[in-house]
């Protein structure tokens, strides 16, 4: 077993997963509140754990014995196969808010079905990150329903987060060869499965905030297959700094 | 391997629960539901857990603990394996866990979990005073595990162990 769709799904889980818990770790000591700041240590710990477990899973199917830290640390930035919206830069609280909710959103009917799926060990993952999902989505709605239904400095700028973070949800429900294989096996989840479910969060929390849901124009997409912005290089090259400078450092 | 209720089990089962949550140091690890199963299979004395968070940085440290307490209690094989199926859950926490962390002033999970615990407004009693004039005041607390609470009686700030 080498490159598998199984070792590349697994991967883009990982991947995506690990992004946005080391955006949401820059986050701490810098939060505008110590309440936020702790929020955002122990959400980025719930996705860095996700994380975690998915490369040592997806290290144990490539069977070519990298483990979570070489999966981690040592694939540079074409290797990479997260969604392009867990890289886009935390901008301000509410930038780092929405993408949280509009992500959140997602992860949670996806894990819940992921957790059905015919892979045990994705199964058993998902089962737990279905828990944390739903939380990070109740947190992350009732500070976009605060920020979009609060002052007109902060409705203006939740606003303005959720229009450039818009056209980096399309690519959450694409599809491709890879997972198109595993969805009909009954492993992958089908996106498109949960796109109601996403819709009708995003309808029923966007309109308690006064927030107005941008219109579907052109989707940034490119991720899955490692065609990234100029952000993630600048995440990894702090994120790996250590592994790359003094190679199987440990402590 | 060693049988159920033998004197071998017995003595694996009592060095691993007497291991402590390293950041709620009055819980054990198996009023906590974190530990699962302790076997013994030909002279190897294992441990089975499971995470409360995927990311609870407090299992390296159990894990840890667990292997010295196996060592300690005559065990010179042993070995600390983690399961994530099934998902911990707070369902899994004894009565005699929920009544320690009260003590402790740490709120216990006040109900069974599920959708509705996950978003809907939490009852929660105040672990020093008892009454249930209490507020959230954020959603994430000291750990992953908690949240931050205070009560309008007694007017103190108390950890609530979130339901999950």
């Amino acid at each position: 077993m080498t490159d598998t769709p199984l070792f590349q799904y697994t991967l883009r889980l990982a991947d995506t997963a690990l992004i946005l818990g080391h955006r949401l770790s820059e986050w701490v000591g810098y939060s505008p509140v110590i309440e936020e700041d702790l929020a955002f240590g122990n959400m980025g710990l719930d996705l860095i754990g996700q994380a975690r477990a998915l490369y040592t899973y997806a290290g144990e199917i490539e069977g070519k014995g990298r483990d979570e830290d070489a999966l981690a640390y040592l694939r540079d930035v074409a290797s990479y196969r997260n969604l392009l919206i867990v890289e886009q830069p935390n901008g301000d609280f509410t930038a780092t808010m929405v993408r949280q909710f509009l992500y959140a959103a997602f992860a949670f009917p996806y894990f819940e079905r992921l957790a059905r799926g015919k892979d045990a060990t994705l199964a058993a993952i998902a089962a737990k990150a279905v828990k944390e999902m739903a939380y990070h989505q109740r947190h992350a709605a009732e500070w976009t329903i605060r920020l979009g239904d609060g002052t007109e400095e902060s409705h203006a700028r939740a606003q303005g987060s959720l229009d450039e973070l818009w056209p980096y949800t399309g690519e959450m429900f694409e599809v491709d060869a890879v997972e198109r294989a595993l969805i009909d096996a009954g492993v992958a989840v089908d996106p498109m499965g949960v796109r109601d479910t996403w819709e009708k969060t995003i309808g029923d929390v966007l309109a308690e905030a006064t927030l107005t849901r941008p219109r579907d124009g052109t989707m940034q997409s490119g991720g899955r297959s490692g065609r990234h912005g100029e952000h993630l290089g600048h995440i990894l090259a702090d994120l790996q700094y250590m592994q790359r400078a003094y190679p199987g450092a440990a402590w | 391997m060693a049988a159920l209720g033998s004197d071998l089990h017995e003595r694996a089962f009592a060095a691993a629960a007497s291991v402590c949550d390293p950041e709620i140091p009055v819980l054990g690890i198996a009023d906590l539901g974190v530990l699962r199963d302790v076997r013994v299979v030909d002279g190897v004395a294992e441990a089975v857990i499971t995470p409360t968070y995927s990311g609870c940085p407090a299992m390296n440290m159990i894990a840890l603990e667990i292997e010295l307490a196996l060592e300690k209690a005559g065990f010179a094989r042993h070995k600390v394996t983690t399961v994530l199926s099934p998902a911990w859950t707070t369902d899994w926490m004894t009565d005699a866990g929920k009544e320690k962390l009260r003590a402790y002033g740490i709120a216990p999970p006040a109900a069974k979990a599920g959708r509705r615990a996950l978003f809907g407004e939490d009852k929660v009693a105040c672990p020093h005073c008892g009454s249930s004039d209490t507020q959230r005041i954020s959603e994430f607390g000291s750990t992953a595990c908690k949240a931050l609470w205070r009560c309008k009686a007694c007017a103190e700030p108390f950890d609530y162990f979130k339901c999950i």
